[in-house]
């Protein structure tokens, strides 16, 4: 009798983990999708990469002490994405970038942005950009997370953080200009 | 504040991630500047850009649920660890120590195969004759040569045959023991590879060629006239029974 009671106990108690899990981290799942789907750019590679990160985040939840649940998920899911493109396409480059070489190029391009900018085209610009400007981008304008909640995200330094999206938006407004300009002429 | 301490914080002023200082100080220096106003704007309008063109992707539907029904697999608790917790394990380890122990009496008491311990025997006799100067006792790549010299130093007479046509060159002689009697090795060679054909008579029916692997070795071992034969070699077992077929030919 005590041992099935013992049983019924732990899986009460494995129940009620799952649920709890499910109630703090299933709301982020756009979120989690969102970044994995930008960060792999293949939507079946999004949906494996995600259901692989929800389970490690399962796995560490005893180690989820409460906080920022949100930023918490979406570094798993950006660990998860880099160690699957490492594994399943090799000859991607996820290199982080090089902040000193960037550095030299912080003046702004004197450019006007389309008040109507094509939608499409700024998919593909963001598509096209090196993943560290892409997530960055992604993590703030798309995500909207503050500078504290990327840098726990990314494991970047405040500084890196502020440095890089504003790096990583002048690309983009460059990229974007370049383009205008490119079906003007 | 000057355009060169301003520029790099416009981002984070867009952002409104300033702290009050340096908000105030970037914004009064937007008023008096007009180049850094014009890059404020180009950024604000990115930004509206950004979050007007409909980028972020929404998890599909079917995720959802898949992921529900992960969880709620890995939540089930698996059998083995409901096992572990259980109060009858001490009970069912020594029940299963008992049933290793018996186990593990059976099959040291049990009689071993005796093909299987002849077949190590050959193998062992195989790899003791490629030590240095044990390969042969009569070298020799005369088939007449290396029978006669078999008489006299066994109680019966190998059949000895040349295959140098076929590709396998007989290359001597020697006594070996094994299964308890003297034995009869043909040394064969094809290319650096040596071949020991082991010859001994038995009570058997003929019994055709049957190929096995041990520690690397191919065996190909058979039954023909009163005489069992059992050739090992490190060629492959293709060669092997093909050297096989043609010494009962």
């Amino acid at each position: 009798m005590k041992t099935s009671r013992g049983g019924t106990n732990n899986l009460v108690s494995g129940a009620k983990a799952s649920a709890d899990f499910e109630e703090v981290f299933l709301p982020h799942l756009d979120a989690a999708y969102n970044l994995a789907r930008w960060l792999t750019r293949d939507p079946s590679d999004a949906d494996d990469v995600v259901q692989e990160a929800f389970m490690r985040a399962f796995r560490f939840f005893s180690g989820f002490h409460g906080g920022d649940s949100r930023a918490w998920l979406l570094k798993i899911v950006r660990n998860t994405c880099y160690t699957w493109i490492k594994k399943n396409r090799p000859r991607e480059i996820i290199y982080e970038l090089d902040e000193e070489m960037h550095q030299a190029t912080s003046g702004d391009p004197a450019t006007v942005l389309q008040e109507n900018i094509d939608r499409q085209l700024l998919r593909k610009l963001l598509d096209e950009l090196p993943p560290a400007f892409r997530e960055i981008i992604v993590l703030r304008d798309l995500e909207g997370l503050s500078y504290k909640e990327i840098s726990s995200v990314t494991e970047l330094p405040l500084g890196t953080v502020m440095s890089r999206l504003a790096r990583a938006r002048q690309r983009l407004q460059r990229d974007a200009a370049a383009s205008a300009t490119g079906v003007l002429g | 504040m000057n355009c060169e301490d301003a520029r790099p914080l416009i981002d984070s002023f867009a952002d409104g991630e300033l702290d009050l200082v340096n908000h105030v100080q970037v914004e009064n220096h937007l008023e008096e500047c007009l180049a850094c106003d014009h890059a404020f704007r180009d950024r604000s309008a990115l930004k509206k850009a950004l979050a007007d063109a409909d980028l972020y992707f929404r998890a599909p539907t079917e995720l959802r649920s898949k992921i529900r029904t992960a969880l709620s697999e890995a939540t089930t608790e698996p059998i083995y660890k409901r096992f572990f917790k259980s109060r009858w394990l001490p009970t069912l380890a020594a029940a299963a120590l008992l049933v290793v122990a018996l186990f593990t009496t059976f099959a040291i008491l049990r009689p071993a195969n005796s093909n299987d311990l002849l077949a190590n025997e050959m193998v062992s006799a195989h790899v003791r004759s490629l030590m240095d100067k044990h390969l042969m006792d009569v070298p020799s790549t005369d088939q007449h040569t290396v029978k006669p010299w078999f008489e006299g130093k066994l109680d019966f007479s190998p059949p000895v045959v040349d295959l140098t046509q076929q590709g396998f060159t007989l290359i001597g002689g020697r006594l070996d023991y094994a299964g308890g009697r003297p034995i009869a090795a043909l040394v064969y060679q094809r290319r650096l590879h040596i071949i020991n054909v082991f010859i001994y008579p038995t009570q058997d029916g003929n019994a055709a060629a049957t190929t096995s692997t041990r520690q690397g070795f191919n065996v190909v071992r058979w039954t023909r006239s009163g005489m069992a034969f059992w050739a090992v070699s490190d060629i492959n077992a293709g060669e092997l029974q093909e050297l096989a077929t043609d010494l009962q030919s």
